[in-house]
This record gives structure tokens, C-alpha cells and sequence, in this order.
């Protein structure tokens, strides 16, 4: 067998998911007995079969990658649940296998997954993935580049609606259709909290704790801007009026056209605007989301 | 060998892994330690926490980069993204050398995140010599490669996993990193003698060793990198320094990872064997 064609060989083996005892299938991805698949390729020894040694792997790569959906996803785990979030996740990692050298892009593709294939989620699909957008942004807000923070002399001396302003790429933008942003961090909370007690019955009233917590959430529109401040990841909720600014901005509109978008619709009493234009910008100069030079 | 051509001509000691349980209490302390090997993959991003933990150690400490994706015996092109960010690094940490494994883990752009076992090869030896010269050329920088602990082989090989390693060096004629852990493993789960495999290696190329500990199974051993270093693995460890000299030793601790000075107690047991070769090579 030339080099690629047992290489896929392998592969198709090793990703090929898991039984319900977290054992290697019986029947291989060609259809036929794994056992025999096993065979072709992969020499017994004394003490294990080929099927054997083959699965030492299956089960190092379901393992490998489930491990790194749970961390990088405990809020949405804390909304489906133990069960169906293992579920979900590998029929996630047999639609979308790893294409990235780092395990930190694994779950890239969940939220346009979720929506895709939403029986996965089961009921609470759209919670599903308003909490797999936020932790995905999270991820994202935590490594991304910060570049030189935009200076008033960087401005020019005309800085006017014309002006194209360019947002960091760590500041990422999030319209939800519930407030996962309170449910993530209490998830967060229980976790850091079952890390310092780690007994069983512990950890089985804070697992309560967060399915109760989950049940409580209601439906409620917020906007939320994940940033950094010091190397930390911070949630900050924004006016609906903030996010179109902020993501107008981002899309390369013009001051003017950004906040031409934000009050089209705006609720906003005409009067408060002005200065609600003023601190909104205050802050996000304060918070050094913008950067660079003007486009 | 002490300073050669495939470790940039360094005097390296003993160092560990850099782990972030860790860097707390090095950027508080600042423990004595010789040097430092990260997992170049955490570091390969754009911003953030990471990069800035690893500039404040790399003011205070030599750090070497070894990575665990570059799969240079996958039979598909390197990833130009993957190589790219590589770089970026090198130039960053200013790494005398970076090592990566003897290994594939990737196919059709797919990846398994796994060191997976290549067969033993002409075919693999020739294709993994290539990309091996490949990167080094891309990277500017001397390459070392790492054998791996293996839990299969295949029917396809014809040669040892030595003689592989051996093939494979001499075609790209680059560096090892020698992981007498992972021979020890493979020793176990494939029945062969250690000291072969150790015997075997061209000294003249081994620009690092890697020490580490395991978990032993009824019927195979893992090499989860969570235990100290078991008297066997030490003794290849001494049987390899006898033959290579002072060479960069680093412990690899990546499970249940305990406090840094216990990490680098038990690195520091290495010392008892690089003095013995000092010695030797004084008388």
C-alpha cells in the first residue's frame, strides 16, 4: 500500500466515531468487518490484535478533540446538556473535521453548523447558538491582534463624516437573541468553584445549579461588544444604536453613513442623541477599539 | 553532540516545558532554569495573553520551539498558513533550532491532532526527507525531528524504526531530537530492544533529548507525559549521553502537571549523568 492511500486508510479508521462505550466501531467506514479493515494494514502483536491497536487511536482522537469542544464550549454544554452536547459535538466533528494545524480553530464552524442542523441542539437551538457565537467570539477576542491604538493626531485635520474608522480586530460584535453573556459567566463561575472542591456531590449541586440556571433564561434582545482590557476578555453590553455604529464602522462605512444607520430607526429621542454620540465614542477611545490611521 | 550544526551551535542544559500552571510563579520568582521549550502552536496567534507571556519570558530566559503539527510524514504538501505563522515565531523567539515529530497526523487537509506512526518506508523516508528540508529551508533555521511513541505498525514497512529515523536524517540531513521515552514505549509495545534503537542513532546529529514519563497498561504503555521518569528511561538517557555528550536534555510534563520546582527537581536528575560525561571528557 503506497503511503497516501494507507494514510487514508487510517484516517478514515481513526475519525470514525466512537460506540456508545467509547469502543471502535464493529463495522468499518468501506462497510466491511472492521476486524478484517484492521488487518490489511496493521500488524498484531503478541498481546493485541490489529483491531486493538487500531483502536488505541480511535479513542485517543475522539477523546483528543472532545476534550477541547469542552473546554472551549462549557456554556453551551451547560445548555444541552452532558448527553446531547456529546452527541452534537460528534456528529459536528464528522461534518466538520479539524482543517486547521491548531486544535484552538476546532469549533470555527459550530455556530453556522447549529443552524444548519438544528434536531442537534433538540428545542433550544436558538439559545444553542447564541452561546456558541458568544464563546466562539470569546476564543476569538482572546488571541486576536491588537494593533496601535488610534490617536486624535492620527486623525487628520478634518475629521469629519467622510471619515472611515478602523475597529480592532480582538473587538468582536454579537446581536443576541437571549443573554448568554450572564449565563456564560455564571457557568464559569460554578466551574472555577468545582475546580476547588472537586468531590462528587459537589459538582453534582452546581451541575443542578446550572441546568436550573439555564431553565430561568428568558428570551431578551441584547447587543454585546467582546473585547480586552489587559490580556482579559470582557463582555460589555452596547445600545442597539452602539452596535450599528460599531458594525458599520467595521464593514468600512463612513462616520456619517454609521450614524446615518444607527438612528434611521432609532427610538432615541432626537435631542439625546448628540450626546449620546459623544460618550458612546468617549468610551470606545477610552477602551482603545479604535485603530490605526483613518481609511 | 554539544554545539553542532543541527542545534545552532548551543550549550544548552536542562531545561522543561513551559506550561501556563507555570507562569505565574516564573514571572514572580524567576526561578533559576537553563531554558525553556514551548509548544509552538499556542503561540502561533495574533495577539493576546499568550504573546505577551511569552515576551516577558523570552526577556529573561532562552527559549526553544518544538511543534506538534507540522506532520512531516504526511504525503501532502506543507500548510502554507501553518508554515508562515511558524516563522513568525522563529524570528520572535529567536530559536536556535525547532524540532517536530517523525510522524504524519494529516490527510486530504484533514487533521487528527495525533502523533500518528509513519510506515517504514523507502517510499516515506524519501517524501519525508523532502518536506523536512522544505521547512528548513522556509524557516532558516536547523530542523530536528523527533521519533515517536508508537502503539501499531504496518505491514507495508521494511526497516526498523532506527533505520527509518536514520534514513530519514540522512536524506535531509537535519537534526534529531531523541525522545528516549518514546523509544522506551515503543520498545515495550513492538518488543524490541531499547538499546538498539539508542545504539543506532548517529550521535553526530542529535541536537536534543527528550525525557518524560508514561502510563503502563495491562497490555500496552502510553505515553501520557504525566509520571516522573521510570529508572529504565534514565538508563537510556545515560546510555545516550555516554554516546552523544552534553546535549540540550528537556522533561516533557503536559498531565496532572505538579508545582514548577518539583518539574524541575526532577529535570535536574539529569544532571547527575551529563556531569559524569563532563567528567569523562575532562580525564
Amino acid at each position: 500500500m503506497r503511503l497516501k492511500a494507507l494514510q487514508r486508510t487510517m484516517a478514515r479508521a481513526v475519525m470514525q466515531p466512537l460506540t456508545s462505550s467509547e469502543r471502535m466501531q464493529r463495522t468499518a467506514p468501506d462497510g466491511q468487518a472492521m476486524r478484517r479493515y484492521a488487518e490489511r494494514f496493521i500488524k498484531p502483536n503478541d498481546r493485541l490484535t490489529s483491531f486493538e491497536r487500531l483502536e488505541i487511536y480511535n479513542r485517543q482522537y475522539w477523546f483528543r478533540l472532545l476534550s477541547s469542544m469542552i473546554e472551549d464550549f462549557p456554556g453551551l454544554r451547560a445548555v444541552l446538556g452532558d448527553r446531547r452536547f456529546d452527541a452534537m459535538c460528534k456528529a459536528y466533528l464528522v461534518d466538520c473535521p479539524s482543517r486547521s494545524f491548531t486544535l484552538r480553530n476546532l469549533g470555527a464552524q459550530l455556530e453556522s453548523w447549529l443552524r444548519k442542523h438544528p434536531r442537534w441542539a433538540g428545542p433550544k437551538q436558538p439559545l444553542a447558538v447564541d452561546i456558541a457565537r458568544l464563546e466562539w467570539a470569546d476564543i476569538e477576542a482572546f488571541d486576536s491582534a491588537a494593533e496601535p491604538v488610534l490617536r486624535p493626531e492620527n486623525l487628520g485635520s478634518n475629521p469629519g463624516a467622510n471619515l472611515r474608522m478602523k475597529l480592532q480586530p480582538y473587538v468582536r460584535l454579537l446581536d443576541l437573541k437571549y443573554p448568554v453573556d450572564d449565563l456564560l459567566l455564571e457557568v464559569r463561575k460554578e466551574e472555577d468553584e468545582d475546580t476547588d472542591f472537586a468531590s462528587n456531590a459537589f459538582q453534582e449541586r452546581h451541575k443542578r445549579k446550572r441546568v436550573q440556571a439555564v431553565a430561568k433564561l428568558k428570551p431578551g434582545a441584547i447587543f454585546l461588544a467582546v473585547h480586552r482590557v489587559d490580556d482579559s476578555v470582557y463582555f460589555r453590553r452596547v445600545e442597539r444604536e452602539e452596535f450599528t455604529i460599531l458594525s458599520a464602522l467595521r464593514a468600512g462605512k463612513t462616520l456619517g453613513q454609521a450614524i446615518e444607520a444607527a438612528f434611521k430607526t432609532s427610538k432615541a429621542p432626537v435631542q439625546d442623541r448628540a450626546t449620546a454620540l459623544q460618550e458612546w465614542f468617549r468610551n470606545w477611545s477610552t477602551l482603545g477599539w479604535f485603530c490605526g490611521g483613518p481609511n | 553532540m554539544p554545539a553542532n550544526r543541527f542545534n545552532g551551535f548551543t550549550e544548552y542544559g536542562i531545561g522543561i516545558g513551559l506550561r501556563a500552571t507555570h507562569y505565574n510563579h516564573i514571572l514572580t520568582r524567576k526561578p533559576v532554569c537553563d531554558w525553556f521549550e514551548i509548544i509552538s502552536e499556542n503561540f502561533m496567534i495574533d495577539g493576546g495573553r499568550p504573546l505577551r507571556i511569552l515576551d516577558e519570558i523570552l526577556e529573561q530566559y532562552r527559549v526553544v520551539q518544538h511543534g506538534v503539527s507540522m506532520y512531516f510524514g504526511s504525503a501532502e504538501k506543507p500548510n502554507r498558513e501553518h508554515l508562515r505563522r511558524l516563522k513568525e515565531l522563529v524570528q520572535r523567539t529567536k530559536t536556535p533550532w525547532v524540532s517536530d515529530h517523525l510522524c504524519w497526523g494529516s490527510v486530504d487537509g484533514r487533521y487528527t491532532h495525533d502523533l500518528l506512526p509513519m510506515p517504514y518506508t523507502f517510499e516515506a523516508a524519501k517524501l519525508t526527507a523532502q518536506k523536512v528540508r522544505e521547512v528548513r529551508d522556509f524557516l532558516e533555521v536547523p530542523v530536528a525531528v523527533e521519533n515517536v511513541s508508537s502503539y501499531a505498525e504496518f505491514h507495508v514497512s521494511e526497516m526498523t524504526e532506527w533505520e527509518f529515523l536514520n534514513e530519514v536524517v540522512e536524506r535531509a540531513d537535519c537534526g534529531i531530537l531523541l525522545d528516549v521515552n518514546n523509544i522506551y514505549v515503543s520498545s515495550q509495545n513492538h518488543s524490541f530492544n531499547p538499546l538498539d534503537y539508542v545504539n543506532s542513532v548517529p550521535a553526530e546529529r542529535v541536537a536534543q533529548i527528550h525525557i518524560a514519563g508514561h502510563s503502563k497498561y495491562r497490555r500496552y504503555i502510553l505515553d501520557t507525559h504525566d509520571h516522573p521518569v521510570i529508572d529504565p528511561v534514565w538508563k537510556l538517557y545515560e546510555r545516550a549521553i555516554q554516546r552523544v555528550g552534553h546535549t540540550a536534555t528537556l522533561l516533557e510534563w503536559d498531565d496532572s502537571i505538579p508545582s514548577f520546582q518539583e518539574v524541575h527537581d526532577e529535570a535536574l536528575k539529569a544532571n547527575k549523568f551529563l556531569s559524569s560525561t563532563l567528567l569523562a571528557t575532562a580525564v
